[in-house]
């Protein structure tokens, strides 16, 4: 019995230093290009790990099962009549709701952090002039951040393409250009069907949806071009349907925003 | 009112045609129909299976070469909604609960035999004009979920098509499910409690009160959706002042639900196959029971996690997350339970204990990656991509049809009398599995890379692991040939199986195999223990 015992500890604690080296040093995720993706990694990390270990065991009690108790050609007769176990089925109740109730709260404390918990009501007074509802995706911006904030951009997308529309600078871009390290604040609204916006390398997404804006607030970390992809069905050419995001040093992010730069122009 | 039909009388011999031909028939016996279901599905799933492998052609390169790219969209709608409405949801529902429920029950038919025709009779005429819409003006291309304002904005021929034929299988849906509720509470043997039921019973129950409360809300958000097409209506349409996201909230109000529609049913066959073949009770019968009435519960308030990423405030977020997490719970009790029921067993390692094993292990990965998709913070960066597809395909697929399978060579010996080959069960058992972890598991990590879903084109650095899902899909193709030839050669040739080659206890293996009309020759004998084994053979002795 007490050996039977120190295998079965010698097996779950394999189990789980195979998970916890697996979740560590095994990278599925692509470039951290964002404030929000080594927050997303570091869930991402712990789910890894608790995934891994639930479904090795799961993986290795079914194999062994089936090794183990396999039906001998000697053997006639039925295996043992156990019917159930009260106190080991209360046990894998109240452990999997705790684990799946911690999990819960810890991605709670992620999105806070990822501030998709924030309220944006005065947004909308300022991004837009009539008071229409505005729809939150993610936003790393408090309200007073965002209003002293000078990178704010209209976003609209369309069959297939983004437009990218820089009110200071009175002109549309099909590349977004944004300096690194400032947060950005986009205001998204599609002119046809649902698109969606999403840069696996900032680990962001928010639907762009007709006659319903949305906000998406982002800050880049990390110099380089990242693809913007749309993530939702919209048509045909739905596969096609990208455009990059320029991040770059706050220089040459004016430079290029200069030589964009169109003059007011007074009807 | 109600009209009592005696089945001795409806089964009238000069109105029901004998042998084969009574397949094609309006037959009123629930065996003939829960074969009609089957045979019905698994050629829709043919067509469904082609309609994979065109995608996974496709995706075999980062350009969209093979076909046009409408007709790309066309193709993923169609495998999409043939997969769910004519295989998966028709075969666990419709075909094993028709052929199954009577028998554990105790009751020589099901509770309204015509209205049980009618339903299945619905599936072949909206099959057909589904695939015929492509035909037409070209099929519906805005996916399975028919987003508007895209499913406005496409050709509208195949898109009405395919509202009436989801609206037509929605209908024949909710007859079954109305069926199994009415037979399991009303027509159970005199002696035998609802305790006392085998769990497919149960799961049937719980799936059949899915299907009826969630049903209903498809066809009214699909009618509607076929005004906003057809007559100019604005319910949906944002150009009229439609809001776009209330049809997501009406559509995964059926929808989710429906994904358990699609694996309660199986959960409830494997608990039938496995104690039989590892000859022990189900483990835990009680809790079982209360799990799959707690996934029913739960299924009906997690919708909203298919919509993090629309527009939907912070805190409808955080409750469907917690929400969808919990039902990781009650999921969780039924696999470790499985798992118990093994353990301690005298296992036969056959075809069918083989693919419930790749069940057990296959859902459980795909439940491992619902749980991290119900987190929104890690939902937002992988919706609409391929970690969606591979865990979805994870459940369906690696789950409910490794099931499928597995209750093909459980009940085979009972529906036709002779024995499924062992050796190709094997052998389609092992491509399969192969095949399928090929083809899905690597897309998991293409969909954290930053490949969406439903794209006919890609970026290029993904085109080494699309090759090799794509070989994982040729592996799945491959695997249906052992199996459609161990099927046609064992019903002819195959080994003789007497009326109970596993020896099992419940209902359906006291008769004779294939079972006469009425089910039994005499009375319908009263189970009380379907799962006694070990404890049997102890009183025999």
């Amino acid at each position: 019995m007490l050996n039977k015992n120190i295998y079965l500890i010698l097996i779950i604690s394999l189990v789980f230093a195979i998970s916890f080296w697996i979740g560590f040093n095994v990278n599925l995720l692509p470039a951290e290009a964002s404030i929000n993706a080594p927050i997303y990694d570091e869930l991402f990390k712990i789910l890894f790990i608790i995934g891994l270990i639930i479904f090795i065991g799961m993986t290795i009690a079914v194999i062994y099962s089936l090794f183990k108790f396999r039906k001998r050609n000697d053997q006639i007769g039925d295996g043992i009549a156990l019917e159930g176990n009260l106190s080991l089925e209360i046990v894998w109740t109240i452990i999997p709701s705790i684990i799946v109730l911690l999990i819960g709260l810890y991605s709670y404390n992620i999105y806070d952090r990822m501030g998709g918990m924030k309220e944006l009501n005065h947004n909308h007074e300022m991004m837009s002039s009539n008071s229409e509802k505005i729809w939150a995706g993610i936003s790393q911006n408090s309200d007073n951040e965002i209003a002293i904030n000078n990178l704010s951009i209209e976003v609209s997308a369309m069959q297939f393409a983004f437009l990218f529309n820089y009110p200071k600078g009175n002109f549309i871009s099909g590349e977004l250009h944004v300096p690194v390290d400032q947060k950005v604040s986009m205001k998204m609204e599609s002119k046809d069907v649902i698109h969606a916006f999403w840069v696996p390398e900032f680990r962001i997404k928010q639907d762009i949806i007709p006659g319903q804006p949305t906000i998406l607030n982002f800050t880049p970390t990390k110099v380089g071009k990242y693809p913007i992809i749309c993530a939702e069905l919209c048509g045909p050419y739905h596969g096609g349907m990208r455009a990059s995001i320029i991040v770059e040093e706050e220089s040459d992010y004016n430079e290029w925003f200069n030589k964009n730069k169109k003059p007011e122009v007074n009807l | 009112m109600t009209i009592l039909i005696d089945p001795q009388k409806t089964n009238n011999e000069s109105l029901q045609p004998k042998g084969w031909l009574r397949y094609f028939s309006f037959s009123l016996d629930h065996k003939v129909i829960g074969i009609q279901y089957l045979v019905c599905g698994f050629l829709f799933y043919l067509i469904g299976g082609t309609l994979a492998s065109a995608i996974r052609i496709e995706l075999a390169s980062p350009m969209s070469d093979f076909m046009p790219r409408d007709v790309y969209n066309q193709v993923l709608t169609l495998h999409g909604t043939i997969m769910i409405f004519l295989w998966i949801v028709p075969v666990v529902n419709g075909a094993f609960g028709n052929y199954l429920i009577p028998f554990y029950v105790g009751a020589r038919d099901m509770a309204f035999p015509r209205l049980n025709a009618v339903a299945f009779w619905l599936i072949p005429p909206s099959g057909l004009m589904l695939v015929a819409s492509y035909f037409v003006e070209g099929a519906a291309q805005a996916g399975w979920t028919a987003y508007p304002p895209l499913s406005i904005t496409t050709p509208q021929s195949g898109q009405i098509i395919w509202i009436l034929s989801v609206l037509l299988l929605g209908g024949s849906s909710i007859f079954g499910g109305i069926n199994f509720i009415a037979t399991i509470i009303k027509l159970r043997r005199p002696g035998l409690k609802l305790m006392q039921l085998p769990m497919y019973c149960w799961a049937m129950l719980g799936t059949s009160l899915l299907v009826v409360l969630s049903t209903p809300v498809l066809a009214g958000t699909l009618i509607l959706l076929s005004f906003d097409i057809i007559a100019n209506t604005g319910f949906f349409n944002p150009v009229l002042g439609g809001n776009v996201v209330v049809y997501q909230h009406l559509f995964w109000f059926y929808s989710h639900p429906a994904v358990y529609i699609m694996v309660l049913p199986a959960f409830g066959l494997v608990s039938e196959i496995l104690p039989v073949h590892a000859r022990k009770p189900l483990f835990g019968y009680t809790t079982m029971v209360f799990s799959i009435m707690g996934i029913v519960v739960l299924g009906l308030v997690v919708w909203a996690h298919h919509m993090f990423t629309s527009g939907t405030p912070p805190w409808m977020r955080l409750f469907f997350t917690i929400a969808t997490a919990f039902i990781a719970v009650p999921t969780g009790i039924k696999f470790f339970n499985w798992v118990a029921t093994l353990w301690g067993g005298k296992i036969s390692i056959n075809s069918a204990m083989l693919f419930s094993c790749g069940f057990i292990i296959n859902f459980v990965f795909g439940g491992i990656t619902g749980v991290a998709l119900a987190q929104v913070p890690f939902d937002i960066h992988v919706h609409d991509t391929y970690f969606v597809v591979a865990h979805f395909h994870y459940i369906v697929y690696g789950g409910t049809v490794f099931i499928i399978f597995s209750s093909i060579y459980h009940w085979f010996p009972k529906v036709i009398g002779k024995m499924l080959n062992e050796k190709l069960g094997i052998l389609h058992f092992i491509i399969t599995f192969i095949g399928f972890n090929l083809c899905f598991a690597p897309q998991h990590w293409l969909g954290l890379n930053g490949m969406p879903r439903r794209v006919a084109e890609y970026d290029p650095q993904f085109q080494f692991v699309n090759q090799i899902s794509s070989l994982g899909a040729l592996l799945m193709a491959i695997s249906t040939i052992p199996f459609l030839i161990n099927v046609f050669l064992s019903a002819r040739n195959g080994k003789n199986a007497g009326d109970n080659p596993w020896n099992a206890l419940t209902p359906e293996w006291l008769t004779s195999s294939p079972p006469p009309v009425e089910n039994w020759e005499g009375e319908a004998p009263l189970v009380k223990e379907p799962y006694g084994y070990g404890k049997q053979f102890s009183e025999q002795k």
